[in-house]
């Protein structure tokens, strides 16, 4: 099998594309995907901070690699979930990368900063490990942003990823989490802006690109996940693409042509700051504070202020994605 | 051949002299959702593999372990 480029021997066959690549050509066509999804969205510019949320999988660091090769000012954001010798090499990773690269990682620990972990939470919380360890991941991304300056987080999501995501939301038809998938959320009301810069990318890519890099990432999954829903539509879109190549780009890529338009209406959300740290919700308190309040057994506003509305927050919350699948594992 | 399997890490022998294809084939696994290395270099499916090779099939899929 030859690169379809240099006709050298090729490292990797991407069907979808009906072409194989040798390995300067591969990593070139990734650059490329990247630099087309931030030119064409309008994700960033030079000048713009970029906070890349890494956790030590494949997608976001082979991001985090793009990014800086390209000669964005990228810094990683490393989340400690507490989940024992996992988050232990996951930490280790991100920091080893940082040092050979040169780059900035910030980091923030769940325990010493909020006072809890991911497996005290899903033992003690009403919530899953992973809808809490999501939920984590997505306040303190966006509170990192803001407190420290960036003008933008990114995220490792895949096109696997977003297409699962898409499957599954299309299948349940919830159309305000549908208009959310776009690859650009916008800063709003105490919100960073969010982008998505690998969305034109599978896993196969992203993979193969972190393995010919030499990153070193974790290829483990984290061990307090079994499957999830996540998994099976991926699973049931992959039995697809085996059949028919191109079926995922097609789905999610074409929904960004010519779907995202007709669900623009669905999100509505009305933000406001949360009543005990200030970060945006929809509701009096937002879903982080009232988790950790429940984690920690402390009280958290008067009596009384709990309410239907608070529980749809949190479940429109929980549903929002902006991490990348490969924290997944640890996000469920 | 011996052929090293992730998540969870195990380890698998199977017949070699042939391509990486019929290899995942008879391993059930769908070509596009894994790499396979040999001697820290990536094979793709047309590439043959023999007997004294150590493959590492290493999957590609984030979001948990399989159910």
């Amino acid at each position: 099998m030859r690169c379809r480029r240099c006709r050298e021997p090729a490292v990797i066959e991407l069907r979808r594309h009906h072409a194989a690549f040798c390995q300067p050509c591969f990593e070139r066509h990734v650059r490329g995907q990247v630099e087309r999804a931030i030119e064409k969205h309008r994700m960033f510019g030079e000048e713009d901070r970029v906070l890349v949320a890494v956790s030590g999988g494949k997608d976001s660091l082979a991001l985090w690699d793009v990014l800086l090769d390209l000669g964005y000012r990228a810094s990683g954001l490393y989340l400690g979930l507490g989940i024992g010798e996992y988050s232990d090499r996951s930490g280790e990773v991100c920091r080893r990368f940082a040092a050979d690269r040169g780059a900035e990682l910030h980091e923030v620990d769940l325990a010493e900063d909020y006072g809890f972990d991911v497996p005290t939470a899903g033992k003690r919380g009403s919530r899953s490990t992973c809808a809490v360890c999501g939920l984590s991941k997505r306040y303190v991304f966006n509170r990192a942003a803001l407190e420290r300056g960036f003008d933008v987080i990114a995220t490792g999501h895949n096109l696997d990823d977003e297409a699962a995501t898409l499957l599954g939301n299309t299948l349940r038809w919830q159309t305000e989490y549908i208009a959310r998938q776009a690859p650009v959320l916008p800063a709003k009301d105490g919100m960073a802006r969010k982008v998505k810069p690998l969305h034109r990318l599978s896993e196969l890519e992203t993979a193969a690109y972190a393995f010919l890099r030499g990153i070193d990432y974790v290829v483990e999954e984290c061990p307090l996940v079994a499957g999830n829903t996540q998994l099976r539509y991926k699973a049931a879109l992959n039995a697809l693409e085996a059949t028919s190549p191109g079926t995922k780009a097609s789905f999610y890529l074409g929904y960004l042509d010519r779907g995202v338009g007709l669900f623009a209406d669905a999100d509505d959300a009305e933000l406001a700051p949360c009543a005990a740290c200030g970060q945006p919700t929809t509701g009096r308190f937002c879903a982080f504070c009232r988790a950790r309040a429940q984690v920690l057994g402390e009280p958290l506003g008067e009596p009384g202020d709990g309410d239907g509305a608070a529980d749809r927050q949190v479940s429109r919350e929980l549903s929002e994605e902006v991490l990348p699948a490969e924290l997944y594992g640890d996000r469920g | 051949m011996k052929v090293r399997l992730r998540n969870p890490d195990r380890e698998v022998e199977v017949a070699g002299a042939r391509r990486v294809r019929e290899v995942l084939a008879e391993l059930d696994i769908d070509p596009d959702t894994v790499l396979v290395i040999r001697d820290k270099v990536l094979l793709t499916r047309e590439e043959r593999v023999e007997d004294a090779d150590e493959l590492e099939v290493r999957p590609v899929i984030s979001g948990g372990t399989a159910p």
